[in-house]
C-alpha cells in the first residue's frame, strides 16, 4: 500500500487545493488499518471509493461560522481533504470496513484468504 | 545582507538564516505569544462585531478530556491524545504514522474587550469551537444625530 497523491501525476488535478490528511497504516497478519485525521468533517460529507487498487479519501469541512466573520488567523485554508492510496493485490477491497466517529476515520482493510500467512514447515533430513 | 552573501562564509549557516528569515516574514504575528504554525491542534481564528471564534482542529478526542481555560485575557487549549498504534510486540508493522499523538497545549491571547463570562464551547466532527462575546461597550455604536 503505497500513497501516490503526490507522486500520481497522471490523476485529474482538483480544481483547488486540497488538504492531506495525515494517517496511520499499519500492518498485522489479517490485514491492514488506516487511521486519518479528518477533523470538521460531517459523515454525510465524507466519501470513500475503492475502485481497482486505488482507495480515495475525500470530505468537504462543515463549519458554523456566524455571519459576517472575518479570519484573522488561518492554518487550514481549504475546506476540503483529498489523499489517494495504491492498494496491493493480496487486499480483499471487497470487505473493507470503515468506523468514522470525531474526525477520525478508520478502515480495515483483509488480506485474502490465500494470502493469509501460513506456517511453512522445514524438516531437517 | 548584500555583503553577506558575496562572502559567505558558511553556506549551511547562510541558508538556514534564509530560511528562518523567509518563515519570519510568512507568519509575522505581533502578538508576543506568536502563533506556533504546526502545531497541535491546527487553529483557525475569526472575528465578528460582536464574538471571537477559535476553531481548533482536534480530531478523536474525548470532549470531557479538553482543558479550555480563559484567565487574564489568554485562552488556553489543553488535552491529550491517546497513542493508536499496535503495541511494539513484532507482531504488526507500521507503515505510516504521521497523526498526533501525546499531550498537547496552545495558548493565545485574546483582545481586551472579550467578556470572560460569556464563553460557549462545542466539540463536534473533532473541531472545538469556542466563541466568546464581547463587551456590549465594546461594540461600535451608531450615534444619533439630533
Amino acid at each position: 500500500m503505497s500513497d501516490t497523491t503526490t507522486a500520481n501525476k497522471n490523476a485529474p488535478a482538483p480544481a483547488e487545493t486540497t488538504l492531506l490528511p495525515p494517517v496511520d497504516v499499519f500492518e498485522d497478519a489479517g490485514g491492514i488499518t488506516l487511521t486519518a485525521d479528518l477533523p470538521g468533517v460531517p459523515k454525510d460529507k465524507l466519501h470513500l471509493q475503492v475502485e481497482a487498487e486505488t482507495l480515495t479519501i475525500e470530505g468537504e469541512m462543515k463549519l458554523d461560522m456566524p455571519e459576517g466573520m472575518e479570519s484573522t488567523h488561518v492554518e487550514i485554508a481549504s475546506p476540503r481533504y483529498r489523499r489517494v492510496f495504491t492498494l496491493s493485490k493480496e487486499l480483499d477491497t471487497e470487505k473493507v470496513t470503515a468506523e468514522f466517529d470525531q474526525g477520525v476515520l478508520k478502515l480495515r482493510i483483509p488480506k485474502l484468504a490465500h494470502a493469509q500467512p501460513r506456517k511453512v514447515e522445514i524438516r531437517v533430513e | 545582507m548584500f555583503y553577506r552573501t558575496l562572502f559567505p562564509r558558511d553556506l549551511f549557516a547562510e541558508l538556514d538564516r534564509l530560511q528562518r528569515e523567509l518563515q519570519q516574514s510568512y507568519d509575522l504575528s505581533p502578538s508576543i505569544r506568536g502563533f506556533a504554525r504546526g502545531g497541535f491542534p491546527a487553529m483557525n481564528i475569526g472575528n465578528t462585531p460582536q464574538s471571537v471564534e477559535i476553531y481548533a482542529f482536534a480530531p478523536g478526542l474525548d470532549p470531557a478530556g479538553i482543558d479550555v481555560q480563559i484567565e487574564k485575557g489568554v485562552l488556553t487549549i489543553a488535552g491529550e491524545r491517546k497513542v493508536d498504534l499496535p503495541p511494539q510486540d513484532g507482531k504488526a508493522t507500521v507503515h505510516i504514522d504521521e497523526r498526533f499523538a501525546g499531550r498537547f497545549r496552545r495558548v493565545l491571547t485574546l483582545p481586551d474587550d472579550i467578556d470572560p463570562n460569556a464563553v460557549s464551547a462545542r466539540y463536534r466532527d473533532g473541531v472545538l469551537h469556542v466563541s466568546i462575546q464581547r463587551r456590549a461597550a465594546a461594540q461600535p455604536r451608531r450615534i444619533a444625530i439630533q
